[in-house]
């Protein structure tokens, strides 16, 4: 917890620099037209600086009074979360290809079948039927169109 | 009786069967939304505020508004008969809901829970239509240093009042308001923290933040707690409805109590959630029998519901009043406002009065709706409870994905959902609240414009924001609200007491608030 604490208050405050140096170049005086463009900006990286400031102390207090935070994970819980997060991300990257309904129906089957053990009758008729009713929904009823990969373009399709 | 006369007009609005059906879809949707622990009520909007982008923006309102509420009914479920909070502001719920649910009187506790939603909502709703009227005519007299100093007001108050953290919220807070400057400036008309990039040239749209904050990272820390859906029986019946809805009147004071604090978090943007745990904390203390709280008393279910709807409704005062959100639902719906076109702010009352009233109307009548289909069909919402989570989580997966694409048509902002996911998930684990940063990332650009207007009037004087009576007392106030923690932190150093419990907020993650 507390690494993740001062990591967390590290990364806040490597933003906040990267704002008040990036503000700094849009101009932060009194311009033709009012305030510069990088005035406001300015003033919130200094804020956003100030606050990691303050939860850095805030972290090295509880530190030195020894309270032991609990742990940022429980142990082994990193597994759960990335066995949900990494077929999500495969999903969105065949999705560039391969179109949406494609990648939704192997994501659904994969996890399905990998995590929920589910009987195959299942795994096939639900793959096959929710990405199905997102197309009708979406695309059929409300006109949204949904990405469709770009491979069949490339196959002439 | 102004008011009344434009009510009955937004009523002729609301009630074509179109409107209706709206109603109807919209509270059948959030009541899902608001069962399913996963899937919170800011994130289903957000996730169908693109299926609204045909629509007339009256139907629009009413479907957003009405998944709100359905969402605000359907949290109970899922507390009082599985003990796991559908929505943040059930929390509290599940203290006495549970206990009561394991007693044999779950059907007790439902009904109990849905009429004092239905109370708040009332109470909440004759506020609504009486009081703002006369807050948005006051509000036409704010200039832009006066609009300045409300949204000051707002983030003062997150610091100051709601948070665990200040130092925490406060990063929140300016996260979201950097975010909302990447892109255009709308002033000058230049690019900023683009780095190069188109992708960022647009900036981040808030419909993305949301369901990636809210929608993905709130799946990661479901997976992680590794979610049991161990039910009891609802063991709903006509007779046990009939027979509570008569037992009601005898807790009037709970009721009134809670509807009033409830307006009131509802209003000064804290949320349904604290609402709902104050509410409670002042039940337990003035009751006659506070060792009966948490061991499944009717008014530990009646005190927070009733905080909690009341809250809901009255967040969106100052959003069709002063174009302020007072929840992270109400931001979105004041996003969806800006996608149709209308503007939101002290004008959209004198503007677009047929959409203001039919909102109004709407809410009386959604609530009412709400109440008997909620009743009615709670056998079905807990079946959805019984779908296995390796079937419902990826299901939520790909609504996000969808709804997250169809924003602006493009794939790198699925991306980003996952991103803000992780964001969220890492923020809701170390405390960070995620509700101001959404907040902030609406009223981005119009902070930025109110401030830079007002400098420019006053050529960059920093008086103008004390000049007139309004903004001098708003500011002052503001500056309060900034300073609170570091005046309750001398005072604690000066005075040491002993800790009291208290019934509490603490338990609750601060980014659920």
């Amino acid at each position: 917890m507390r690494t993740a604490e001062i990591l967390c208050a590290t990364l806040i405050l490597a933003v906040g620099m990267l704002v008040c140096y990036e503000s700094a170049q849009y101009g932060v005086g009194w311009g033709d037209g009012g305030p510069e463009a990088g005035s406001y900006p300015l003033l919130l990286g200094i804020g956003l600086v100030a606050s990691a400031a303050a939860i850095f102390s805030q972290t090295l207090r509880w530190w030195r009074r020894g309270q032991a935070p609990p742990p940022f994970l429980k142990p082994g819980a990193w597994k759960k979360v990335a066995s949900v997060a990494v077929p999500a991300g495969v999903m969105i990257f065949l999705t560039q290809f391969i179109g949406i309904y494609l990648a939704a129906g192997l994501y659904f089957a994969v996890y399905m079948r990998w995590i929920g053990k589910h009987r195959w009758v299942t795994i096939a008729a639900l793959s096959v039927f929710i990405p199905l009713a997102g197309y009708v929904v979406f695309w059929r009823w409300f006109l949204i169109p949904l990405p469709e990969g770009s491979v069949w373009a490339q196959l002439g399709l | 009786m102004e008011a009344i006369q434009s009510l009955l007009a937004g009523f002729e609005i609301f009630l074509t069967p179109h409107n209706l059906l709206m109603a109807v879809a919209g509270i059948l949707l959030g009541a899902v939304v608001g069962v399913l622990p996963g899937l919170g009520v800011a994130n289903g909007v957000a996730i169908l505020i693109p299926l609204t982008f045909g629509m007339s923006p009256n139907s629009a309102i009413i479907l957003l508004a009405a998944i709100y509420w359905g969402g605000l009914f359907g949290g109970v479920i899922t507390s009082i008969l599985f003990n796991i909070p559908g929505e943040p502001w059930s929390v509290a719920t599940t203290f006495d809901g549970y206990p009561m649910a394991k007693k044999g009187q779950a059907g007790k506790a439902l009904t109990a829970a849905f009429c004092s939603h239905f109370v708040g909502a009332v109470f909440a709703t004759v506020m609504l239509t009486f009081f703002a009227p006369i807050v948005a005519e006051f509000s036409l007299l704010f200039g832009p240093p006066e609009m300045f100093a409300v949204m000051m007001l707002t983030f003062s108050a997150m610091v100051g009042l709601v948070g665990k953290s200040p130092a925490k919220t406060a990063a929140s807070i300016l996260l979201g308001l950097i975010m909302a400057a990447v892109g255009l400036d709308i002033v000058t008309g230049g690019l900023r923290f683009t780095f190069g990039t188109t992708e960022l040239m647009g900036g981040f749209s808030f419909l993305v933040v949301v369901i990636g904050l809210f929608g993905i990272g709130e799946i990661f820390l479901t997976v992680e707690e590794g979610l049991k859906m161990d039910g009891v029986a609802s063991g709903m019946s006509v007779r046990t409805v009939l027979e509570t809805l008569r037992e009601m009147p005898r807790y009037w004071r709970t009721l009134i109590r809670g509807a009033v604090i409830g307006c009131w978090m509802g209003i000064k943007p804290g949320g349904a959630t604290p609402a709902s745990f104050m509410s409670y904390g002042f039940a337990k203390q003035f009751s006659k029998h506070p060792e009966a709280f948490g061991t499944g008393t009717v008014e530990g279910v009646v005190a927070p519901e009733v905080a909690a709807h009341a809250a809901g409704v009255s967040a969106m005062l100052p959003m069709i009043t002063l174009g302020i959100p007072g929840s992270p639902t109400a931001a979105v719906m004041l996003g969806g406002l800006m996608i149709w076109g209308l503007q939101p702010g002290p004008m959209l009352f004198k503007e677009h009065a047929d959409f203001v009233w039919g909102l109004i109307a709407s809410i009386w009548a959604s609530n009412a709706l709400g109440v008997l289909i909620v009743l009615a069909l709670v056998p079905l919402f807990v079946a959805i409870l019984r779908i296995p989570f390796s079937i419902l989580m990826p299901s939520i997966v790909f609504l996000c994905a969808i709804g997250a694409y169809a924003v602006n048509n493009r794939i790198v902002d699925i991306w980003y959902v996952i991103v803000f996911g992780v964001v969220g998930y890492v923020f809701k684990k170390l405390d960070y609240p995620l509700a101001p940063l959404v907040l902030a990332l609406v009223l981005g650009d119009l902070a930025e414009t109110a401030m830079r207007q007002s400098l420019i009037m006053s050529q960059g004087s920093l008086a103008i924001f004390f000049a007139s009576p309004i903004a001098a007392a708003v500011n002052g106030l503001a500056i309060l609200f900034f300073l609170w923690p570091g005046v309750k932190a001398v005072r604690a150093r000066l005075r040491p007491q002993p800790a009291t419990p208290k019934a509490t907020l603490q338990d609750v993650p601060a980014a659920d608030r």
